[in-house]
C-alpha cells in the first residue's frame, strides 16, 4: 500500500514539469509578443525602440534557458512572479477573480448532483421506459447544445421576458459584489451562468449515475436482497445506490478539475471577471508569466484531483490495499 | 453646457465633420449630482499611463483624473481647429515666425493631494513626451518631431520652441494623453503612473478593481467653476460587445463612448425608444490595403491597382454602414476636414470612378498584362470584428468579382502585428486611427518606410517622401491643399501604394438622461467628463 | 466547455471474442434501440446534406448580395439571410460539409492515434508504458481552450489548423480507455499462448488485442465526432476557427448570435440548432452502440 502511494505521489512530478515545459514552449511559438501587443493596441503605431525598451523591461531578451528556469524554480518557491501585462502579482491578479468562478463551479456541482442523482437512479430503475427515455434524452441534450449559444439565448430570453413581464428589461448586475456583502446581488449574477454550466455537469452526471446504477443492479447481491424480500426503496439506498455512486463521485470529482478549463468560454459569454476569462486574456496578451502559472494551477488541480481519486480507489480495493 | 451660441457652432463643427446628433440639444442649466456608470469595451488597460499607452481603454479609465495644457473644445470637439485651454489661460499666437508658443498656466490648480500645480509640472510632463529619458516609453514621440525644446522659465509660463513653423502642431499639442503628471513624483520615479492616479483632473480616485471597474469621485477644488456636475463616475470594463449592449438595455451602465455597430444601435432604439439617444460622426480612423511590394505579383503596379479598381466603395459604403462601424468614402484626409477631398476630387482617382462596370473591365485589362488572371491570394486581417472582418469578406467579394481568389487569414493582435513588421503577408487589412485630427500627421501613415517606421508596405519611393516633406513646410492653405491632392493622387492612383476604404463610422447610443457630452471624430478626445450631467 | 471524454465507464470485456452483429443485427438494433435510430437518420441527414451540398444549395454560400441583408425566413430564403444578405439556409448545408469534415477527421486521426498509443502502452508494459503514460497526462491535464488558442496563435487559423488543434486532446482521452481495455485483455492466457507459439508484437496486437478493444473504440469514436464540433464552434466563437467567408457553423454563431440576437434572431438560431442537433444524433447513436455492444448491458 505504502509503495502504491509513494509510487503514486512520486509520478506527479515529471507532470508538472512535463506541464511546465509545454507551456513555456508553446507560448514563445506564438509569433511576436506582448510588447507588440501592448503598444499596438491603440490601432496605431509601433516605435521599435519602445518595443527594444519594453523587452528589457519585462526581461524578455534573456536566454530562454534562464526564463525556464527562473519560471520552474518560481513554481516551487510558489512564487508565480509578476503579471507581464499589468505588472502586479501574479497571484494578486488570480486571487482577485478566484472568488467568481469557485462559486459558479461549487454552485454548478450542487445544482449537477441535486438533479443528476436522484434522475440518474429513476432513469435505471425504470430502463427503457418513457420516463428513461425523456431523461436521456434531455441529458443528451445537455451535451450537444454548445454552453455558449445556450448561455447567449438565456441571457436573451431573461431580458425579453422581464421586458414582458415587467416592462423594464433586466440583466443580472455586471459587477461582482462578494456573497457576504450582498447574497442576493451576488447570486443573481452567478444563478444564470451556474445554471448553464450545471446543465452539462448534470447531464455527464446523470448518464454515469444511470450506467453505474444498471451495472450494480445486475450484481448477485442484488438478486439475493430481492429475493430475501427486502423493501426495494432500502435495497437500492442501503445497497446499490453506496456501491453505483462511487464511480459517479470519482467522475464528479474530475469534472470539476475540467470545470475551471470548462468556465473559460461561459465567462465570456456572460462577461464574468474569472479566472476562465483571465486565462484567455492572458494567452491573448501573451503574458507569459499570467499563463504559465494560470496553466500550472489548473494541472496541478486535474493532477491532485486524479490523484486523490486514485489513491481513495487504492484504499477501497482490498487487493492494493493489503497486496 | 450647451448654450444657443455654442449650438452656431455645434451646427458649423457638425457640417465640417459630418457629425449627427439625434438627440436635442436644450438650453437647460446642467443639475449636479448622480454618478455616471458607463462600459470600458476593453478588459483591462495594460497601465494608466496616458504618456505611455496608446489604448483607449487607459483613456477612458484615466483621463476623468487628469489636466492637459490644452485640449479640443468640449463643447465642441468636432471641430478640427476649436482648441482651448485646459491648464493655460489663453490661447497663444505664435511668435518668431511661427516658432515659438508661449502659454501662461492657471494659478491655484491643485493636484489632489493639495500641492500646487505650477509650470514646472507641466513642462516636466511635457519634457518626458517629447524628449523622454532612457527607459521611459512615450508613444507620441513622433507626433512632435517639430519640437526643439519646452521650458518653463517661470511658475507660471511654459514656452515650447519649434524647429521649424508647421500647423500640425497645435493639434498635436491638444493629445488627450498628454496628461500633466507631479514633476516631483516623475523626479523620482517616473514609472509611478502605470500603476497609480495622482492628477489635477475634475474626479479624485477612488479605487480600481482589475479587470473589474474603476471609480472616481468629485474634485470639490477643480478650476474650472461649477465643474465638475456628476459626483462620481464608474467604469466598468467588458471586453464582449453583447454584455455592454445588454448593459445600457438594462440600465445597468448608461452608455459607453468607444463607439457600437449599427445592430446595437437598432436594438437599442427599438426597445428603449425615447429614453435612448445617438450621436453619430466620422471616425478619424479608417482601413487600408496594404498589398506586400515585396512578394511578387504585388510589386506591380498594374495589380496594385487593379485590386483597387475591382473595389465599388460608393455601393458598398452604405451597405456595410448598415453592418458594421463605416460609414464615408473618403481619400486619404479625413472626410470632414477642409483639406480632405471632394466627391469630384475623389472620382478621379482608382478605386473611386463612379462607373463600377468600366472599373472592373479596367481591372482585369490590367491583371491581363501583368498576366496575373485568376490570381489566388491570402488577405491578412485582425481579429476584431468590427469593422475589421465585416471589410475584410466585403473586399474578398469585390475581387472575386474580377476573378480573384481570395481566402483570409485572420490572427490575434501579437502574431498580426508581428506578421506585419516582418512582412510575412501578401496583402492585409491595415488601419490608421489616429486621434486628434491632425491631417499633416495623419497621412504619414502613407509615407514609405524608411521614413515611418509604421509602414508596412515594403516599398521605398523618395518621390513620395518629397511631396510630403514639402506638404509639411508649407504654410499657405490653398497651395498646400492643391499639395495634398497631388499626393493622395501619386498614392492612392498612380502607384496605389496602399488602398483605401470606406472611413470608420462612431456611433454612440447613450441614455438620454445623460447630457453634455458630445461626440468627435476621435475617441480619445473628450473623455474627463468634467461637462457631464445626469438629467435625472 | 467540452468535454471530451465520453461519460461512460469502460466496457468490460466480451471474453469469448463475440463480433458485434451483422446483417439482421441491423433491423434488430432499429427495433430494440429507437432513440439510436433516431440518432443515426439525424446523422445521415447531415451527412447527405454535405456531401450534395452543390445540389441542394438553392445560392452560392459566400456571395455577398446587399439587396437582401438580414431578411427573416421567406420562400426565397428558408432560413432568412445573414448580414451580408447571403442565404442561410445554404451555409447551413454547406457548413454540415465543413463540421463533419472536422468532426470526422478529428475524430478518426484522434481515435487512430490514441488506438496505436493506448494498445502499445497497455502491451509492452514497463518503461515504455510509464513514459507514455506521463506524456499524456501532460497533454490530457493541459486545458483543453488553451492549447487551441496557443496552436491557432502558432499555426494560424482556418480548417487544417483548427483540425489540429482539436485533435491533439482527444489522443490522450482515447488512448487512456484503450489502455484500461487492452490491459484487461493482456492478463488473460490466451495473448500469452501466442507468445509462447513465437507470434511476433504486431501480430498479436493486431489480431488479438485490437478486436477486443474495439467495442470502446467505436463508441469513443461517434463521442469523438460531436465533441470536436462542439469544440470547433466554441473556437469558432472565440474567433479562432474557420474564417470568412467559409460556411461553418460556428463561424456563423460567432458573428451573428449575439450581434443580431435581437434584430435577426434566425441568424443565430438555426446555425445552434444545426450544431445540436448534429451532435445529438452522433450522440444518441454512440450510445445505442454502446448499449448494444455491451454484453452486460444487453439483457433486460
Amino acid at each position: 500500500m505504502y509503495r502504491y502511494i509513494v509510487n503514486r505521489v512520486l509520478l506527479v512530478i515529471p507532470t508538472l514539469i512535463g506541464a511546465a515545459a509545454l507551456v513555456f514552449v508553446l507560448m514563445r511559438l506564438i509569433p511576436g509578443d506582448i510588447c507588440v501587443v501592448r503598444l499596438g493596441s491603440g490601432g496605431g503605431n509601433i516605435d521599435p525602440r519602445a518595443v527594444a525598451a519594453c523587452h528589457a523591461e519585462l526581461g524578455l531578451d534573456r536566454p530562454l534557458i534562464l526564463q525556464f528556469l527562473d519560471f520552474i524554480w518560481g513554481f516551487f518557491r510558489l512564487d508565480f512572479g509578476i503579471s507581464m501585462w499589468s505588472g502586479k502579482p501574479v497571484a494578486e491578479e488570480i486571487a482577485a477573480r478566484l472568488p467568481i468562478s469557485l462559486e459558479i463551479a461549487v454552485l454548478a456541482t450542487v445544482v449537477a448532483i441535486l438533479i443528476a442523482i436522484p434522475l440518474g437512479t429513476i432513469s435505471a430503475l425504470k430502463q427503457n421506459s418513457w420516463i428513461d427515455h425523456v431523461v436521456r434524452t434531455t441529458a443528451i441534450a445537455g451535451i450537444a447544445t454548445p454552453s455558449f449559444w445556450l448561455g447567449i439565448i438565456a441571457i436573451l430570453v431573461v431580458l425579453d421576458l422581464s421586458h414582458a413581464l415587467f416592462g423594464a428589461p433586466w440583466m443580472p448586475p455586471i459587477d461582482y459584489v462578494p456573497f457576504w456583502q450582498d447574497p442576493l446581488r451576488n447570486l443573481s449574477m452567478a444563478i444564470l451562468p451556474a445554471l448553464t454550466v450545471g446543465y452539462r455537469y448534470a447531464a455527464v452526471t446523470m448518464r454515469m449515475t444511470r450506467s453505474a446504477m444498471l451495472e450494480v443492479l445486475r450484481e448477485d447481491y442484488i438478486r439475493t436482497a430481492r429475493a430475501k424480500g427486502l423493501v426495494e426503496r432500502l435495497i437500492i439506498n442501503r445497497h446499490a445506490l453506496k456501491n453505483a455512486l462511487l464511480p459517479v463521485v470519482t467522475l464528479i470529482g474530475i469534472e470539476f478539475a475540467f470545470l475551471i478549463g470548462g468556465l473559460v468560454v461561459t465567462e465570456q459569454v456572460f462577461n464574468l471577471n474569472g479566472v476562465g476569462r483571465l486565462f484567455v486574456l492572458a494567452v491573448q496578451n501573451q503574458d507569459y508569466t499570467l499563463t504559465q502559472a494560470l496553466v500550472m494551477l489548473t494541472v496541478a488541480i486535474f493532477v491532485f484531483a486524479n490523484l486523490a481519486v486514485d489513491l481513495l480507489y487504492a484504499w477501497l480495493d482490498p487487493r492494493i490495499r493489503f497486496g | 453646457m450647451i448654450r444657443k451660441s455654442g449650438l452656431a457652432a455645434a451646427a458649423l463643427g457638425a457640417a465640417l465633420c459630418a457629425a449627427t446628433v439625434a438627440s436635442a440639444m436644450s438650453s437647460d442649466s446642467p443639475k449636479h449630482g448622480g454618478t455616471l456608470t458607463y462600459m470600458i469595451p476593453a478588459d483591462a488597460p495594460p497601465s494608466l499611463d496616458g504618456h505611455r499607452e496608446t489604448t483607449y481603454a487607459t483613456v477612458h479609465a484615466a483621463a476623468p483624473f487628469y489636466s492637459v495644457l490644452i485640449r479640443a473644445n468640449p463643447d465642441n470637439p468636432s471641430s478640427p481647429t476649436d482648441f482651448v485651454c485646459d491648464l493655460c489661460t489663453e490661447m497663444p499666437t505664435p511668435t518668431d515666425d511661427g516658432k515659438t508658443y508661449t502659454f501662461q498656466i492657471r494659478q491655484g490648480v491643485k493636484f489632489h493631494d493639495g500641492s500646487p500645480l505650477t509650470a514646472a509640472d507641466v513642462a516636466a510632463s511635457w519634457q518626458e513626451i517629447i524628449h523622454p529619458r532612457d527607459g521611459v516609453s512615450s508613444a507620441r514621440e513622433s507626433y512632435f518631431i517639430m519640437v526643439d525644446k519646452v521650458e518653463a522659465p517661470d511658475a507660471t509660463t511654459v514656452v515650447f520652441r519649434l524647429k521649424f513653423a508647421t500647423s500640425a502642431f497645435l493639434p498635436s499639442l491638444a493629445d488627450p494623453f498628454a496628461w500633466i503628471y507631479k514633476k516631483e513624483i516623475l523626479d523620482k520615479d517616473p514609472h509611478w503612473f502605470e500603476k497609480n492616479i495622482m492628477g489635477s483632473g475634475p474626479f479624485k480616485f477612488a479605487g480600481y478593481e482589475i479587470g473589474q471597474s474603476i471609480k472616481g469621485v468629485r474634485n470639490p477644488d477643480y478650476y474650472h467653476q461649477g465643474q465638475p456636475y456628476l459626483d462620481g463616475f464608474v467604469g466598468i470594463f467588458a471586453a464582449k460587445q453583447a454584455v455592454r449592449v445588454d448593459a445600457i438595455r438594462a440600465d445597468r451602465a448608461a452608455m459607453e463612448f468607444r463607439g457600437l455597430p449599427p445592430s446595437a444601435r437598432d436594438e437599442l432604439v427599438k426597445e428603449l425608444g425615447d429614453k435612448i439617444s445617438v450621436q453619430t460622426s466620422d471616425w478619424n480612423c479608417g482601413n487600408l490595403v496594404t498589398p506586400n511590394h515585396l512578394r511578387k505579383p504585388f510589386d506591380d503596379v498594374r495589380v496594385r491597382r487593379a485590386l483597387a479598381l475591382a473595389i465599388d466603395s460608393w455601393h458598398g459604403a452604405p451597405a456595410l454602414a448598415k453592418i458594421a462601424t463605416v460609414h464615408t468614402v473618403g481619400g486619404i484626409v479625413f472626410p470632414g476636414s477642409p483639406l480632405a477631398a471632394s466627391k469630384e476630387e475623389l472620382q478621379q482617382l482608382a478605386g473611386f470612378w463612379p462607373d463600377i462596370g468600366k472599373s472592373r473591365e479596367e481591372a482585369r485589362r490590367l491583371l491581363k498584362e501583368a498576366n496575373a488572371e485568376g490570381l489566388k491570394f491570402e488577405l491578412m486581417n485582425r481579429n476584431v470584428d468590427q469593422p475589421y472582418k465585416y471589410v475584410g469578406t466585403w473586399l474578398i467579394d469585390e475581387w472575386s468579382k474580377i476573378g480573384l481568389k481570395v481566402t483570409q487569414r485572420v490572427l490575434p493582435t501579437g502574431p498580426f502585428f508581428d506578421a506585419l513588421r516582418h512582412g510575412t503577408f501578401d496583402v492585409t487589412v491595415d488601419f490608421n486611427c489616429e486621434g486628434v485630427v491632425n491631417p499633416l500627421m495623419d497621412i504619414g501613415k502613407f509615407l514609405p518606410h524608411s521614413v515611418f517606421a509604421e509602414n508596412y508596405g515594403g516599398y521605398d519611393d523618395q518621390k513620395e517622401v518629397n511631396l510630403y516633406q514639402a506638404i509639411l513646410h508649407e504654410t499657405d492653405f490653398a497651395r498646400q491643399r492643391a499639395m495634398i491632392r497631388e499626393f493622395e493622387k501619386y498614392v492612392l492612383d498612380t502607384q496605389a501604394h496602399m488602398l483605401m476604404t470606406p472611413w470608420w463610422n462612431r456611433i454612440v447610443p447613450y441614455r438620454s438622461y445623460v447630457k453634455g457630452w458630445k461626440i468627435s471624430p476621435s475617441h480619445y478626445v473628450n473623455q474627463d467628463l468634467g461637462n457631464v450631467w445626469l438629467d435625472q | 466547455m467540452v468535454d471530451l471524454a465520453p461519460a461512460c465507464a469502460p466496457t468490460a470485456v466480451d471474453d469469448t471474442g463475440e463480433s458485434p452483429r451483422s446483417r439482421t443485427g441491423i433491423i434488430d438494433f432499429c427495433r430494440r434501440q429507437p432513440l439510436g435510430t433516431v440518432g443515426l437518420v439525424l446523422v445521415m441527414v447531415m451527412a447527405a446534406a454535405g456531401l450534395a451540398a452543390d445540389w441542394i444549395a438553392p445560392y452560392s454560400p459566400t456571395e455577398n448580395d446587399f439587396a437582401v441583408m438580414m431578411e427573416p425566413p421567406s420562400w426565397a430564403h428558408l432560413m432568412g439571410t445573414d448580414a451580408f444578405g447571403r442565404d442561410l439556409f445554404s451555409r447551413i448545408v454547406f457548413g454540415a460539409r465543413t463540421a463533419l469534415i472536422v468532426g470526422f477527421s478529428c475524430a478518426i486521426i484522434g481515435g487512430i492515434a490514441g488506438l496505436v498509443l493506448g494498445v502499445a502502452s497497455a502491451y509492452f508494459g514497463g518503461r515504455i508504458d510509464l513514459i507514455l503514460q506521463r506524456v499524456l497526462d501532460v497533454v490530457m491535464a493541459f486545458p483543453l481552450i488553451i492549447m487551441a488558442l496557443a496552436v491557432i496563435a502558432i499555426f494560424g487559423s482556418g480548417v487544417y489548423n483548427v483540425i489540429v488543434a482539436i485533435t491533439i486532446p482527444l489522443i490522450p482521452r482515447c488512448a487512456r480507455v484503450v489502455r484500461s481495455s487492452a490491459l484487461a485483455i493482456r492478463e488473460v492466457p490466451y495473448i500469452d499462448a501466442a507468445r509462447a507459439c513465437g507470434f511476433g508484437h504486431t501480430r498479436i496486437i493486431i489480431y488479438h488485442m485490437v478486436p477486443n478493444v474495439l467495442a470502446p473504440f467505436l463508441i469513443m469514436l461517434t463521442a469523438f465526432v460531436g465533441q470536436a464540433i462542439l469544440a470547433e464552434a466554441s473556437l469558432s466563437y472565440l474567433g479562432l476557427g474557420v474564417q470568412e467567408p467559409t460556411a461553418a457553423w460556428g463561424l456563423m454563431l460567432q458573428g451573428g448570435a449575439e450581434e443580431y440576437a435581437s434584430t435577426a434572431p434566425w441568424i443565430a438560431v438555426f446555425p445552434g440548432l444545426a450544431i445540436a442537433l448534429t451532435v445529438f444524433g452522433f450522440s444518441l447513436f454512440g450510445d445505442a452502440l454502446r448499449d448494444a455492444l455491451d454484453p452486460k448491458l444487453r439483457d433486460r
